[in-house]
Formats: structure tokens, sequence, C-alpha cells
């Protein structure tokens, strides 16, 4: 949290234009739609789950 | 003083001119647009497993602790978005998911390895959201179903909202619950014998028999005699799971962006499963035994930097921590290289540790006076490895077709301390 606080104070503001390397598909902020059987896979044979936009326990016989 | 006069009637004409143009922020021309299918996603996936100390056999290490699965996952997510006439952005998606898996533990439900050792998985979502571009702003609905290989059926509710900020963040939340249904298909030494084919039988009462092909039948007994038998009446305990989830977004500047997320998680209700084994030192088994409540709160942070022109990096690390005992670390990197500004190879590498719960032993180290014990392996302590390459095509013309818009093919190997191994190849197909 303070890392990203501090990310936020000395954030350089970013115009719409100057988006383009931000804005790359492969620049989001999120797993891939294709990771979904490896993301399934993990909450059923790790203990831990979570945080990753996946299943935090429930919806399914994992952990 | 001609020139003058000259140029003060042109500069007089420009300025009649300036004022004839409408203005850029009339919005009277917009007009709301009608459902449309936005894009459709086809994911498929094998998943192929090597795996001993099953959790069915309580740990054991020999072939009987067989932990061998196999995993054919296929699911579809079809999404239409309108334009309403306040300028919002209505997006509805649909999905289905289907697998299909074979697993060499789940025969040992029967002592002799003649259950049913396959099963399939059926789950339809249903999501909806609004999206206010003004004011930055995106409220959304979800609804998810599963019918999971006949002993574990789920009910998923969830409602998000996000807000972006000035400084290029968003903060969201997120609020889920799944509502699960556990079918209690216990070990065959645990399941009622059918009495009539022997020579006590019972009075008044309700016989569940589980056969070697998975198959529950209840038999009603009245006054000693078979009254009926149906093939459903096998009892559910409830698993109820309670999330919130909080996110927050930030671009740092032209070529990195980072965010964190936290789960804070409540389950209550059966959470173990009931045909694991565990088997005690004195070689007596029964079914393990968990607490009925757990708490979770992983924290998860990526970060992405686009280094140079043609490379990303994306980073990302998790920590997890449960009043069962259990702590974990995750961290991963993945390093996407544009060969082409169409096509990018992805090499990967993921590395996870874990404690175990307090509740965890191997195979034959519980002792019968322990009031919670469970020897499923994925609750142990180990640490894993995942590496793999994924390759990305997105050409501006199509993959093979117009509409195929983007083609991924991803292969990951895992392999975990506690003997188990792992590859699955997936691909994702977009089609807009």
């Amino acid at each position: 949290m303070l890392l990203t606080g501090t990310s936020v104070v000395s954030c350089a503001q970013v115009k719409e234009y100057q988006k383009s390397r931000i804005n790359d598909s492969e620049m989001v902020l999120a797993n891939r739609k294709v990771e979904k059987t490896e993301m399934s896979a993990q909450s059923y044979r790790e203990g831990a789950s979570g945080a990753n936009g996946g299943k935090t326990g429930g919806g399914c016989g994992c952990n | 003083m001609r020139k003058i006069c000259l140029t003060v009637v042109g500069i007089y004409l420009m300025m009649i001119n300036a004022y004839s143009q409408t203005s850029a922020n009339d919005s009277s021309l917009y007009k709301p647009q009608k459902l449309k299918l936005d894009e459709v996603n086809i994911v498929s996936s094998y998943y192929n497993q090597t795996a001993d100390k099953s959790a069915v056999m309580g740990g054991r290490t020999d072939s009987k602790g067989i932990g061998n699965v196999t995993d054919l996952a296929n699911g579809i997510d079809i999404k239409f978005v309108s334009w309403d006439k306040k300028q919002r952005k209505n997006a509805f998606s649909a999905g289905l998911g289907i697998d299909y898996h074979t697993a060499a533990s789940q025969a040992y439900i029967d002592t002799n390895g003649k259950a049913r050792n396959n099963g399939m998985r059926i789950y339809p979502t249903f999501d909806w959201s609004i999206v206010n571009t003004k004011k930055g702003t995106e409220f959304g609905l979800g609804l998810y179903y599963s019918a999971e290989h006949n002993y574990y059926h789920s009910l998923g509710l969830n409602t998000s909202f996000s807000k972006k900020t000035k400084s290029n963040g968003e903060f969201g939340m997120k609020l889920i619950g799944y509502f699960d249904n556990i079918k209690m298909i216990k070990p065959s030494e645990f399941s009622t014998v059918d009495s009539s084919t022997t020579n006590s039988t019972p009075t008044d009462s309700v016989v569940y028999v589980t056969t070697a092909s998975g198959r529950t039948t209840a038999i009603i007994y009245q006054n000693g005699q078979v009254v009926s038998k149906s093939r459903t009446g096998l009892p559910s305990k409830p698993r109820d799971t309670y999330t919130a989830e909080f996110s927050f977004d930030q671009v740092i500047n032209t070529r990195m962006q980072a965010s964190i997320v936290m789960d804070i998680v409540y389950q209550s209700g059966y959470l173990g499963l009931p045909f694991h084994r565990v088997y005690f030192n004195d070689g007596k088994d029964t079914v393990e035994n968990l607490p009925s409540q757990r708490f979770k709160l992983p924290i998860g942070f990526r970060l992405n930097y686009f280094l140079g022109d043609n490379i990303i990096l994306r980073g990302y690390y998790r920590f997890y921590i449960d009043n069962w005992g259990l702590k974990s670390h995750t961290a991963s990197l993945e390093v996407p290289v544009k060969i082409t500004p169409f096509f990018s190879l992805s090499p990967f590498y993921r590395y996870y540790v874990q404690t175990a719960v307090k509740y965890f032993a191997p195979y034959e180290a519980h002792t019968a006076n322990e009031q919670y014990y469970t020897s499923n392996y994925a609750l142990a302590a180990f640490s894993s490895h995942s590496f793999g390459l994924g390759i990305r095509l997105a050409p501006p013309n199509g993959v093979l077709m117009k509409s195929l818009s983007v083609l991924e093919l991803r292969y990951a190997h895992y392999s975990q301390t506690t003997n188990l191994a792992a590859d699955v190849i997936s691909l994702n197909l977009k089609f807009r």
C-alpha cells in the first residue's frame, strides 16, 4: 500500500494521446482469459486463493 | 490606405467565419445504439496431472494413493453492448463452461477401486454492467451457477462498482457470495449397506447406498420391510463463502501501471469434502474433519512495464494468510516479446510456497483424539514451480478470417514438491 501510495504521489500526468503503450492489450492489469484453467487448477491443488480475479474458495470443490 | 482597408475587410471576413462553426460539445446529434454483438470468446484447455498421496486415500504413497487427473475444459462467453440516451454503455455477457474429467483417486471412494472415476461440471454465468464515461463510473451485477461432478452444486451472486480518479487511477469494489451444497458421498466403508441382503434388518429408517458406479439410492424401510427405493435423497451440507474485494489501479507514467487487490473472505459450513479419508496412527480410517469457519486474506500486487519498443514486463506478487495457519507467497513474471506488432511470444515463470494448515498430517500420522484432521496435501507445506510459453496473434485483418480477431495458445508445466506434476495447454479464440 505504501509503495502504491508513493507511486501515486510521484505519478506523471499522462494525457490520453500519450497512452499508446499503456493501452496495449498485453499491458492489462489482469490475468489473460487463456490462463483460466491454470488458475482453476491452482485453486484445487494449493491452499491459497484469491486476489487474482479468480475464485476465493466458494463456487467449486476447491480450497 | 487601400492596403489597410483591404486588410481590415479580410480580418472582418475571417471573424464572421469563426463564429459560424458549430460547438464541439453539441450532443444533439447523438443517437442511442441498440443492443449488438460485441465479442465472443472461446477457451478450451487440456489438463493432465500425475500425483500420489491422494486425499481420497488419506495421503497414501502406494499405488492406491494414485492421484492422476485429466480434464478437458471448454467455455464460451458472449458479450452484447448498447448505448442508452444518456450515453451510458450497457454490457450484457452470458457464458457457459463444460468440463469433463477423469480422476484415478475418485475410483477409490469404493475401497476396491470400483467407484466411478469420471464426471462433468457445467457452469453458466450471466453478467450486466453499465458504464458512465462522463462520470467515470461502472456498476455491475452477476449470477453464477455450477453443478460439479454430481457432488457439488453452487449458486453465486456478485455486485461491483468502480470509479476513475482525475489522475489516471481507478478504485473498485466487488461483493461476492457463493452458496454451495455438497452431496455427502462418503467412502464405501462408511456408507450404510443394504441390510435387506444381510441377516439383520433395520426398523423404520432410510438407508443410503452408493454403488461402485457412483449412483446413490435411498432405501426406505418400514417395520423392517423395504417400502420403496429411489435414486435421490442423499443428504447434503451447505458451504457459504462471502468475499469483499477492493482494488486500486494507477497509471504511473507513459510506460508503467500498477494495481493492488485485496480480498476479505469468510467461509462457513462444511469446509472439507466427504470422501477425503484420514488414517490414524492406529490404522483405523475416518472422514476428514475441518473447522466450520475460515477467514482468508489474500493481497495481490501487479506491475506492468513497457520496456523499449517490443518488450513488456508483467509482474505479480501475492501474500496470503488465513486462520487455519496457512501462509503463502506467490510471485510470477511474464515477458511478452512483440516479434511484430501483431505477433508476440510470452515466456513466463511462477513460484509458489505455502506453510501447512494446523490440522494437516501425513498418512497414519494423526491421532484419534484430535478434534480436526486432514491429510489433503493441498493443505500441506510445499512449494511449486510453473513455467511455460504463450503465443498471441492479433493481425488487423484477423487470423484466417476477419472475424477471428485474436488467437492465443498457451502451454504450462506445473510441479509441486509433493510429487504432483501437471501439464496444461489452452487455446483462446476471440471473435469480433
